[in-house]
């Protein structure tokens, strides 16, 4: 209820900041997200009505942020993304209702999730549905529908992940290659399959996914220091080998340059923030501008003097750098809590369910999600180098909304029936 | 398991919380450098949505600078547009989409676009930015009468130089005008800044975008008499009726320096006896370089500096865009004001390493008509808001007293003599008593002369004083070329 009216107040701010621009369509965005969260809602109380009632409004406000952001960037846009909203929520009511006796029969299909997952992260390099876009091949296209199949991949290998890992947690310690085999085969071909369609971001989330797990389930940080003493061999090894991997690092460490240095988008010399660090800096510069309170919604400077966009991956990739412009620190700062709490809701949820899988799957999902936001967020701040990654449920971007809104399915699920059986109990 | 799970959430949780710090971080600590740099595209746009002040002339009819308004994407740009091209370019600046800014665009940058408001002002501004409403910066009512300076630009023509004209009591300026000059629309259109670097007046290297007014240094020549006069006036070492010997030459560290080097004496070289009065009046060498030995070169850079020189002369245009005044190092080219390494005779005739601007030469003239005191020049009358409130009126100040009152006197009844009968007949106005000094410097070319005007008139109660300095004159004389133009300026500005 509390969301809803938030996302009202959301899209008349837009409204009122635009008034000269926008006509009511912003009204009936709020009606009609309002309309949208009530119904996953009564979905949610009748199939899961014990689930933990924090994870689906905290979701929501996320989407409800999101959607006005893009609203505000382009009308147009919010409309797509609403619609794919729509399609998230009928995904997370299929899943609620479909799963909601037994969802741990996924279990008896984990090689099926785990192949699966594999054959999603392949899609994109098929010719003829394949679709490349900004220089990563992560798309297929059914006529003029697009999906980037990897978002699905990575729920499907978090599946898998807790499934093998709860049945083999116990014997992965003796080292025989019989238990390692197939989880090593799983998630390396997937590493492949990432490092061949240049998708770094998801490259890095697959691997802190998969370690996270791997200690959860075994709780050998053994596993977890080779894992990263593999890490850094193989970032020095990539480093050298792959020019696209050394420009993002450079563009990390030195995203200004006092000289001009060769600028391969259009092979002059450049200074770096002229070029291949362009959308960086000036990303930075967005959120420097929006100080403690910010511009207020609406009121932000995304566009340069002759009406183009100064950062292109705005409404995407950068969404974070247009919020932390117009809402200020306060703002962001709002916005990364509520990021923090859905976190510790999904822990909790893990911690509380009563079975291996169930708290592998939790505990995988909502991992998955923080790190997800650290890896864009963190690359976005200069923390870490930038991949290119949606902003869980924020973001533009249908594929990713669908994935989450199972992320928040999945998390329903195992609450739910953590909380029914510890009810029964007592 | 839970041992684990509890560890991980941690990880997680540290990961998420590093986030808000890094945003602190940029929004907060770093946040003023990011928006400060050149290549910050979102600060080029936010200066963009500000209505800057215009720049208005005295009397309030010609604007210097004003905007042009656009809608770009849902959002009002203002751009700037000079109307007036070439006039008082250089006083009034420029500032462009590049946030690259001069002159008076960039010194009172605040106050155009309103950021150093007081507390309501600034309050009203944060309310306008909320309300999408366009934020209007402060307007500029500058004290150049833009006729005169039509008027000199016109008369400098395509000949290097600067004319700088003045209230001698007050210190606003009526006049700044330096040539050649460049038309600051240009900069901003693609390529017009190297169209700009490309203006040649008739000198070699002269860039259109020097302020030749108030940092153009030039070699004084016998302008500089008149600080050398005064010197020998104040002191009481010399009066007007003190009486030398010329032979046409002076002799300094055993060598002769002859007055044939003087182009300024109109063609006679050898006077005779004669007093002060009338060495001034016809500008001798010789009796100058002996006032100069007699005085030593401390008495004479000590007035220097009580006059002005030696530091930057207050002005609202950028520091950077103004030097002061003195004598200069050949080898370092800073100011050197150890007197040991004046040459005393030649400083007095201003001949040595003095090097002057017209500003500062129109402030020593400003002085004798203002009864000794040195006014300090002002260029901006008064700063209004975009409501016409008024937020800041220029009251005129002084920089102290140079030379006593009867010392000024004196000195202005020579000066009136210069123009009567002496070298600089050619500024005398009809039925006005003007009183001026001549200048021809001497360059490193013979017979290429720096010409010099200086004045300032009525002589009773003078309302203008005027420098004007012409580069690179072939036999041009100081009273020749220079003093015409100093007559024209002088009579456009005297009322009726």
């Amino acid at each position: 209820m509390v969301v809803g009216i938030l996302t009202a107040i959301g899209f008349a701010a837009v409204y009122i900041a635009g008034k000269s621009q926008i006509s009511t369509g912003s009204l009936t965005y709020a009606v009609f997200f309002f309309g949208l969260y009530l119904a996953a809602h009564l979905v949610a109380r009748y199939s899961v009505p014990n689930a933990d009632p924090y994870v689906l409004p905290i979701a929501a406000l996320l989407t409800a942020i999101g959607l006005t952001e893009i609203y505000r960037l382009g009308p147009s846009d919010a409309f797509r993304q609403a619609t794919w909203v729509v399609v998230g929520v009928v995904v997370f009511a299929v899943a609620l209702l479909g799963l909601r006796r037994d969802y741990r029969l996924l279990e008896n299909y984990k090689y099926l999730f785990g192949l699966g997952s594999i054959a999603l992260l392949f899609m994109p390099l098929l010719p003829g549905i394949g679709l490349s876009v900004n220089g990563a091949r992560l798309w297929v296209h059914v006529g003029s529908l697009r999906f980037q199949p990897g978002e699905l991949g990575k729920i499907a290998l978090i599946v898998f992940l807790a499934a093998y890992l709860r049945e083999k947690r116990e014997v992965l310690a003796q080292g025989r290659l019989k238990d390692w085999g197939p989880l090593l085969v799983i998630w390396g071909a997937a590493m492949l399959v990432l490092f061949a369609t240049d998708d770094l971001g998801s490259a890095l989330l697959f691997y802190g996914i998969f370690l996270g797990m791997l200690y959860a389930a075994t709780a050998r940080l053994a596993f977890v220091a080779a894992g990263l003493g593999l890490f850094l061999a193989g970032s020095a090894a990539v480093y050298r080998g792959t020019p696209h991997v050394r420009e993002r690092v450079l563009n990390w460490l030195q995203p200004w340059t006092t000289h001009k240095i060769f600028c391969p988008l259009n092979g002059q010399p450049a200074l770096r923030q002229d070029c291949q660090s362009y959308q960086e800096v000036q990303s930075l510069y967005s959120i420097a501008h929006g100080q403690m309170g910010g511009t207020g919604l609406g009121a932000g400077t995304f566009r340069n003097a002759s009406g183009g966009l100064i950062i292109p991956d705005l409404k995407t990739d950068f969404i974070y750098s247009a919020l932390a412009q117009e809402l200020g620190l306060i703002g962001a700062a709002g916005l990364l809590l509520l990021y923090m709490v859905f976190v510790l809701r999904g822990f909790r949820v893990s911690l509380f369910a009563s079975d291996g899988f169930s708290k592998l799957l939790a505990a995988g999902l909502t991992f998955g999600f923080a790190l997800q936001t650290f890896i864009i967020v963190g690359g976005i701040l200069r923390v870490i180098p930038l991949t290119g990654i949606t902003l869980p449920l924020v973001s533009y971007g249908g594929s990713s909304i669908v994935a989450n809104f199972l992320v928040l399915a999945g998390l329903m699920l195992v609450s739910n029936r953590a909380n029914t059986e510890l009810a029964g109990r007592s | 398991m839970n041992r684990q799970l509890n560890r991980l959430a941690v990880v997680a949780l540290v990961l998420l919380v590093a986030l808000v710090a890094a945003t602190t971080y940029w929004q907060t600590w770093a946040s003023g450098g990011l928006q400060d740099r050149q290549d910050n595209a979102i600060q080029r746009v936010v200066q963009l949505t500000i209505a800057r002040g215009l720049i208005e002339g005295s009397g309030g009819k010609t604007v210097f600078a004003t905007n042009k308004r656009r809608r770009v994407g849902g959002q009002t740009l203002y751009s700037r547009r000079y109307p007036q091209h070439g006039l008082a370019s250089q006083t009034v600046g420029y500032s462009t989409t590049g946030r690259s800014q001069a002159g008076l665009e960039r010194s009172m940058n605040d106050y155009l676009t309103g950021a150093n408001a007081n507390l309501s002002d600034a309050f009203r501004s944060i309310l306008n930015r909320l309300g999408h409403a366009t934020v209007h910066g402060d307007n500029l009512k500058l004290t150049i009468r833009p006729r005169a300076q039509q008027l000199a630009q016109q008369l400098l023509g395509s000949r290097c130089g600067a004319v700088v004209a003045m209230n001698p009591h007050t210190g606003a300026v009526y006049v700044m005008a330096s040539s050649p000059t460049y038309d600051p629309n240009l900069i901003d259109e693609p390529g017009g800044y190297a169209k700009v670097l490309k203006i040649r007046g008739q000198c070699s290297g002269a860039s259109a975008l020097l302020n030749r007014g108030t940092q153009g240094l030039f070699v004084p020549g016998s302008t500089f008499k008149i600080v050398t006069a005064a010197a020998a006036l104040d002191t009481g070492t010399f009066t007007p009726s003190s009486t030398f010997y010329d032979p046409g030459y002076c002799t300094e560290y055993g060598q002769q320096i002859s007055n044939a080097g003087n182009p300024d004496q109109g063609g006679r070289e050898v006077f005779g006896h004669l007093n002060f009065m009338t060495a001034f009046q016809h500008s001798v060498n010789s009796v100058f370089c002996n006032v100069g030995k007699q005085l030593g070169a401390a008495t004479i850079l000590s007035y220097a500096k009580k006059f002005g020189f030696f530091k930057t002369p207050p002005l609202e245009t950028p520091a950077d865009e103004r030097a002061p005044s003195g004598t200069y190092s050949q080898k370092s080219h800073r100011l050197d004001e150890n007197p040991a390494h004046a040459d005393p005779g030649r400083l007095a005739f201003g001949q040595w390493t003095m090097l002057v601007t017209p500003l500062q030469m129109a402030m020593v003239a400003s002085t004798v008509g203002n009864g000794g005191v040195v006014p300090k020049p002002y260029v901006v009358q008064k700063i209004t808001s975009h409501s016409g409130a008024t937020v800041r009126n220029t009251k005129p100040g002084n920089l102290g007293r140079a030379i006593k009152p009867a010392t000024a006197a004196i000195l202005k009844q020579m000066m009136v003599a210069v123009v009567q009968g002496g070298t600089g007949t050619a500024a005398a106005i009809p039925g006005v008593q003007v009183a001026g000094k001549t200048g021809t410097a001497e360059t490193n070319v013979p017979h290429v002369y720096t010409a010099w005007f200086v004045s300032f008139a009525p002589a009773d109660n003078p309302r203008v004083a005027v420098a004007v300095v012409l580069e690179k004159q072939l036999n041009g004389f100081g009273g020749a070329v220079a003093a015409p133009i100093a007559k024209q300026l002088m009579q456009a500005l005297l009322p009726g």
